[in-house]
């Protein structure tokens, strides 16, 4: 019986040997999850157009930037905040100091049913704090994701900050926040533009820009890595094209020329 | 569905079976028999991985792949690349994650077999080796069948170690469970609805599996 088992196991071994992994030039591209929903059209667009395929990996920036620093072996970094390409850069470990691609802006989100959802605007929080019918309020968290910055600075600004804070959810980054208020788990979010145009989140709720003098520009810059390949150098030349940028734009990123 | 992921979490389980067998039966067999000094400490160190949380043994394991430690060192001068972000990293994670999942259930099998049929075993001449093979595996084949399942089950339900020394990165380290995280992520619930139903019907199975084994076992001692 024991030997039966063993046999079954050695004739398994030639079936999840080696099939697995991409030998060509297939690149991963880590990039802010406030990317999540625009990157993979452009991905599938970008196979379409020239056959390559691509591979995504989506996180907080400061998660991707601490990751590139370990030895990740990503291509591409797009970063939610240009900082991190800057350390980055400072350290060697790109090929140059990146382009900017565009400017996130913030959204205030309310889950439908929410005391916020029929004007969301941030003024009126401060008395829906007060009468405790925003009991839970979502944002990235501000250690690591550009947004969760943002966010708090925009909150500080409107000296809701301190109202809020005991109210607070942190994401792990940007996708996790909107994915804490689209489930109605919390009554509102702040979460990036471009977030809230993904169908599967605008369907869920309603939406209102908040104001961008109220945090400092969110400057999302990308950079090509130090073992980037062909593909990946591609892909990032197909970014800049005048095609993508209007993609990008239409997906809630201003335009570097519009800043 | 991604299959990529769900190939990816087969091989890791697959392997980490495949190295602890030998490992676990060796362990468990040796706890089960002999008394010696500091044994439960042992024996903690082998469950501890039960109660620790995945982000201190992630944590760990990342400062002892990393590139200034010496394991980091030893493995990069071997094989040209480090551990962090890759399969083998995840697998000696795996394997450590996993170690009170196979030997435990180990242990336990080789301590109901008597010590008198293993004496019977010697008086009739069979060596240490062919008692091994013919008297005590096959009184404890369910249980270290059961190990193994175990085992293979609960690695393709890790999570936290993976996500913390893995770094999502598809088709290397991007596993089921890490794949599901990152659908619900970008909102994909469709996608992650998928792969979920398949991690519970393969979870359900395993355990049963365990089970039906476990009360067979308690029959026959009956």
């Amino acid at each position: 019986m024991m030997r039966k088992a063993l046999l079954t196991m050695t004739m398994l071994f030639p079936l999840f040997w080696g099939t697995g992994g991409y030998a060509d030039d297939v690149p991963v591209i880590a990039a802010a999850s406030d990317l999540s929903y625009v990157l993979v059209k452009v991905s599938d667009r970008f196979a379409r157009e020239t056959g390559k395929q691509l591979r995504l990996s989506f996180g907080s920036s400061g998660n991707l930037k601490r990751l590139v620093e370990q030895g990740a072996p990503f291509e591409i970094f797009m970063s939610a905040d240009e900082d991190y390409v800057f350390q980055l850069a400072d350290r060697g470990l790109t090929i140059d100091r990146g382009q900017v691609y565009g400017l996130g802006r913030l959204v205030l989100f309310a889950p439908e049913g929410s005391v916020l959802a029929n004007s969301p605007n941030l003024e009126m929080m401060p008395e829906l704090m007060v009468t405790g019918e925003v009991r839970k309020f979502a944002i990235a968290n501000p250690r690591h994701a550009p947004y969760g910055r943002a966010a708090r600075e925009a909150l500080m600004n409107v000296n809701l900050w301190e109202k809020i804070e005991n109210s607070l959810v942190f994401g792990e980054n940007a996708g996790q926040a909107a994915l804490f208020a689209v489930s109605g788990s919390t009554q509102g979010a702040i979460i990036p533009h471009s977030l809230a145009l993904n169908p599967s989140i605008s369907a869920k709720g309603s939406f209102r820009l908040i104001d961008d003098t109220l945090h400092s520009p969110l400057r999302q810059r990308m950079v090509l890595l130090k073992h980037a390949g062909a593909t990946a150098r591609q892909f990032y030349d197909y970014l800049q094209t005048v095609a993508i940028r209007k993609m990008m734009h239409n997906y809630g990123f201003t335009a570097p020329g519009e800043m | 569905m991604e299959w990529n992921a769900l190939e990816l979490s087969l091989d890791l389980a697959f392997w980490t079976c495949a190295i602890l067998l030998p490992l676990a039966v060796l362990l468990g067999r040796a706890l089960a028999w002999n008394r010696f000094r500091g044994k439960a400490l042992v024996e903690a160190l082998v469950a501890v991985p039960l109660v620790l949380p995945p982000t201190v043994l992630g944590y760990y394991l990342l400062l002892s792949f990393g590139k200034t430690s010496p394991l980091g060192r030893f493995y990069e001068a071997l094989t040209g690349h480090g551990l962090v972000f890759t399969f083998d990293g995840l697998l000696v994670a795996s394997i450590i994650f996993n170690l009170p999942f196979a030997v435990q259930p180990m242990q336990r099998a080789f301590e109901a077999v008597p010590m008198n049929v293993r004496e019977a075993a010697w008086c009739s001449g069979l060596s240490h080796w062919l008692t091994f093979w013919r008297i005590e595996l096959p009184l404890a084949w369910t249980g270290i069948l059961s190990a193994l399942v175990l085992t293979f089950a609960h690695t393709l339900g890790e999570f936290g170690v993976v996500l913390m020394v893995g770094g999502n990165i598809p088709s290397e380290t991007r596993t089921l469970s890490i794949a599901i995280y990152d659908r619900v992520q970008m909102f994909d619930y469709g996608s992650a609805g998928v792969m979920s139903a398949l991690l519970l019907v393969l979870s359900v199975i395993a355990i049963t599996f365990v089970y039906v084994l476990g009360n067979r076992r308690r029959h026959r001692h009956a």
